[in-house]
C-alpha cells in the first residue's frame, strides 16, 4: 500500500459539512421508512384519533354552549373544534407517548452499539425522530382533520402568516418533544429502570401539554408560569393556539419564539445528559 | 388446589419483581393514580368555564365521573393488562402460556400483576364517595342497592371491553391502538352526561355499544332525575344486564380467538 496512513478512508467525496448533512438526511429517511412499514397500525391509530376527536369535540362544544359569552378560554366554537381536531392529528406527529427505545437499549446494554457509531446518539436519534414525524405528518395528520371538517364547522385561518407559523411551530414542537423524551429516557443511565420517569412524563405531557383541554381554561398566573418554566405547553398548546388564531399576531409569533427557546434548551440538556452519562456508563449485559 | 397454588406462585413472583426497582415502582403507583386524578380534574376545569354542561350541574357531573372512574379503575386493575396481548401474539410469547396446563386468561393477567394500579382504584372509589356525599340523594333501599351494584356492573362491562378489544389481536396482529378507542374512549364517553354528544355518535356508543348504561342512566336513577333523552327511570337498573351481555360476548370471542391463534413460529 502506498503512503496510506491509519485513518479511515472516506467513502464520500463530499466535504465534512455536506457529508454530515447527507448522513443526517439518510437517518431521517430510515426513520421514515421504519414507520412506513407498519401500515395497518397507522390505520388503527388514525381510527382511534378520530374517535377521541369526536369525544373531546362534543364535550368542549357543550361547554362552549353554556359558557359566559360562549367563549370558554377565549375560543369560539369553531376555534375549539379546530383545536380538538388538529390536536388529534398532531398527536402522533409530535409523538408524546410510547417512546421507550432509548431506555430499553440502556437497560439491555444495546446502547453500546449506538456509542460505537461515528455520530452522536442525540443527533442520530433526532434524525430518526424527524423521519418518524414526517411520516406522521403525511399519514396521521390529514384524516382526523378531514373527519372534523366533515362533521363540524372549523375555524379557517384568516391571517397569511398563520399556516407558515404553524408549520414552524409543529417542527419546533417535534424537536422539543424529542428533547423531552430523550431526557426522560436517559434517566435510565442512572436508574436502570426508567418506567417511573416515563409514567410521569406521559401523564404530565398529556394534561399540561393541552391535549385534555385547552390550557387557557386554567388560571392566568398559573399559565404564564407553566409556559415559561416548563416545555410542556410548547408541545401541543403552542401549535394549536397558532393555527386557531387564539391571540393577536404579536402573541401568536411570540408563542413560536418561546418554543424556539425551549427547543434549544431541551436539545442542549439532552446533549449534556448524554455526555455526563458516557463518563459513568457501565454497559449492562454480557 | 394445585391450580390455585400455581396462580399464587405467579402472583408472588410479580410482587417480588416489582420490589427490585422500588423507586420506579413508587413513581408508577402515583403516576397511575395521577391518570385518574387528571381525568377528574379535567371535568373540574371544564366546569370552571361554565355552570352547566349538557344540562347537568357540577355535582351531578361528578357523580357520573365517580361511577365511571370507580368502575374503570377496578376493571383496569383486574383485567387491564390483557391489552398487552398484541405484544405476546406478535412475539409468539403466547405459546409459552398456552402449553401450560392452566387457562390462558388468568395466566396472562398474572404475568404482569398491576400492583401499581391499586392507588388508582382507591382514588376512583374516593371520588365516588365524595360525589355521593355532595349530591342530595334521597336514599331508598333500591338506591342503596343501585349504588353498590353500579360500580360492580361497570367493572364487569369495562373488563369485557378490555378483553374484547384485546382479542382483536388474534385476528389482526397490527391492531395497534384501536382497542384504546373503546377502552379509554369508553371511559371518556361515560365520564360526561351523554346529552352532550351528537345524536348518531350517542346512539352508537350509548345504546348500541351499551356505554350509556354504565354511569349515566344509573346516575339519573340515583338523583331521581328524568332522562332528558327520554328513557324511562328503570333504565338505570339495566347496567347488570348490559354487563352480563358484554361479558358473554367477550368470553365467546376470547375462546374463539384462542382457537384461532396460530403461533408466529420462527
Amino acid at each position: 500500500m502506498d503512503q496510506r496512513d491509519a485513518s479511515v478512508p472516506t467513502i464520500s467525496r463530499l466535504g465534512p459539512f455536506r457529508a454530515s448533512v447527507a448522513t443526517f438526511g439518510a437517518l431521517i429517511g430510515s426513520g421514515f421508512r421504519r414507520y412506513a412499514t407498519y401500515r395497518q397500525a397507522t390505520i388503527a391509530g388514525t381510527f382511534t384519533n378520530i374517535v377521541f376527536g369526536f369525544l373531546r369535540c362534543y364535550v368542549l362544544l357543550a361547554v362552549a354552549e353554556q359558557a359566559a359569552g360562549q367563549r370558554p378560554g377565549g375560543y369560539d366554537a369553531e376555534q375549539l373544534a379546530l383545536y380538538v381536531w388538529v390536536g388529534q392529528g398532531l398527536l402522533s406527529v409530535i409523538g408524546i407517548w410510547g417512546w421507550t427505545e432509548l431506555a430499553d437499549r440502556i437497560r439491555t446494554g444495546d446502547i453500546a452499539a449506538d456509542l460505537l457509531r461515528p455520530i452522536a446518539p442525540v443527533t442520530a436519534y433526532l434524525a430518526a425522530d424527524l423521519g418518524r414525524a414526517l411520516h406522521g405528518m403525511m399519514t396521521r395528520f390529514g384524516p382526523p382533520l378531514l373527519a372534523g371538517a366533515l362533521f363540524f364547522p372549523l375555524h379557517t385561518p384568516q391571517r397569511w402568516q398563520t399556516v407558515p407559523l404553524f408549520a414552524l411551530s409543529v417542527l419546533l414542537a417535534v424537536i422539543i418533544c424529542f428533547g423531552c423524551r430523550y431526557v426522560v429516557n436517559s434517566t435510565a443511565y442512572w436508574l436502570q429502570d426508567a418506567r417511573g420517569p416515563i409514567t410521569l412524563w406521559t401523564l404530565g405531557s398529556g394534561v399540561l401539554g393541552g391535549l385534555y383541554f385547552p390550557l387557557r381554561l386554567l388560571p392566568q398566573e398559573f399559565l404564564v408560569m407553566l409556559w415559561l418554566a416548563t416545555p410542556l405547553p410548547s408541545l401541543l398548546q403552542a401549535p394549536l393556539d397558532v393555527i386557531a388564531e387564539r391571540d393577536g399576531p404579536a402573541l401568536q409569533a411570540g408563542l413560536v419564539v418561546v418554543q424556539a427557546g425551549w427547543a434549544v434548551a431541551m436539545l442542549a440538556l439532552a446533549g449534556l445528559l448524554q455526555r455526563r452519562a458516557e463518563k459513568r456508563l457501565v454497559v449492562q449485559g454480557g | 388446589m394445585g391450580e390455585w397454588r400455581a396462580y399464587a406462585a405467579l402472583g408472588v413472583a410479580q410482587i417480588r419483581s416489582v420490589t427490585v426497582y422500588r423507586a420506579s415502582f413508587l413513581v408508577e403507583v402515583f403516576g397511575n393514580m395521577g391518570a385518574t386524578v387528571f381525568d377528574v380534574l379535567t371535568v373540574l376545569v371544564l366546569f370552571r368555564a361554565t355552570p352547566e354542561v349538557g344540562g347537568f350541574s357540577l355535582r351531578e357531573a361528578v357523580l357520573i365521573v365517580g361511577l365511571s372512574s370507580a368502575g374503570f379503575a377496578l376493571a383496569d386493575f383486574a383485567v387491564g393488562n390483557v391489552d398487552r396481548l398484541k405484544t405476546y401474539v406478535r412475539a409468539g410469547t403466547l405459546d409459552a402460556v398456552l402449553v401450560r396446563p392452566l387457562p390462558a386468561l388468568p395466566q396472562l393477567l398474572l404475568m404482569d400483576l398491576p400492583i401499581r394500579k391499586t392507588l388508582r382504584v382507591v382514588f376512583g372509589l374516593v371520588v365516588l364517595g365524595v360525589a355521593v356525599a355532595a349530591n342530595d340523594i334521597h336514599w331508598t333501599p333500591l338506591r342503596l342497592f343501585l349504588i353498590v351494584l353500579t360500580p360492580l356492573a361497570a367493572t364487569v362491562f369495562f373488563g369485557s371491553i378490555f378483553v374484547l378489544s384485546a382479542s382483536l389481536a388474534f385476528w389482526w396482529v397490527d391492531s395497534g391502538e384501536i382497542g384504546a378507542a373503546f377502552t379509554y374512549g369508553g371511559r371518556d364517553f361515560t365520564s360526561y352526561p351523554i346529552s352532550v354528544y351528537g345524536s348518531w355518535f350517542r346512539n352508537l356508543f350509548a345504546y348500541a355499544l351499551g356505554f350509556g348504561f354504565v354511569a349515566y342512566q344509573p346516575a339519573l336513577a340515583l338523583l331521581g332525575r328524568a332522562d332528558p333523552l327520554g328513557l324511562p327511570a328503570w333504565a338505570g337498573f339495566l347496567s347488570p344486564l348490559v354487563a352480563l351481555g358484554a361479558a358473554t360476548i367477550a368470553a365467546g370471542v376470547w375462546r374463539a380467538g384462542i382457537r384461532h391463534y396460530r403461533s408466529t413460529g420462527s
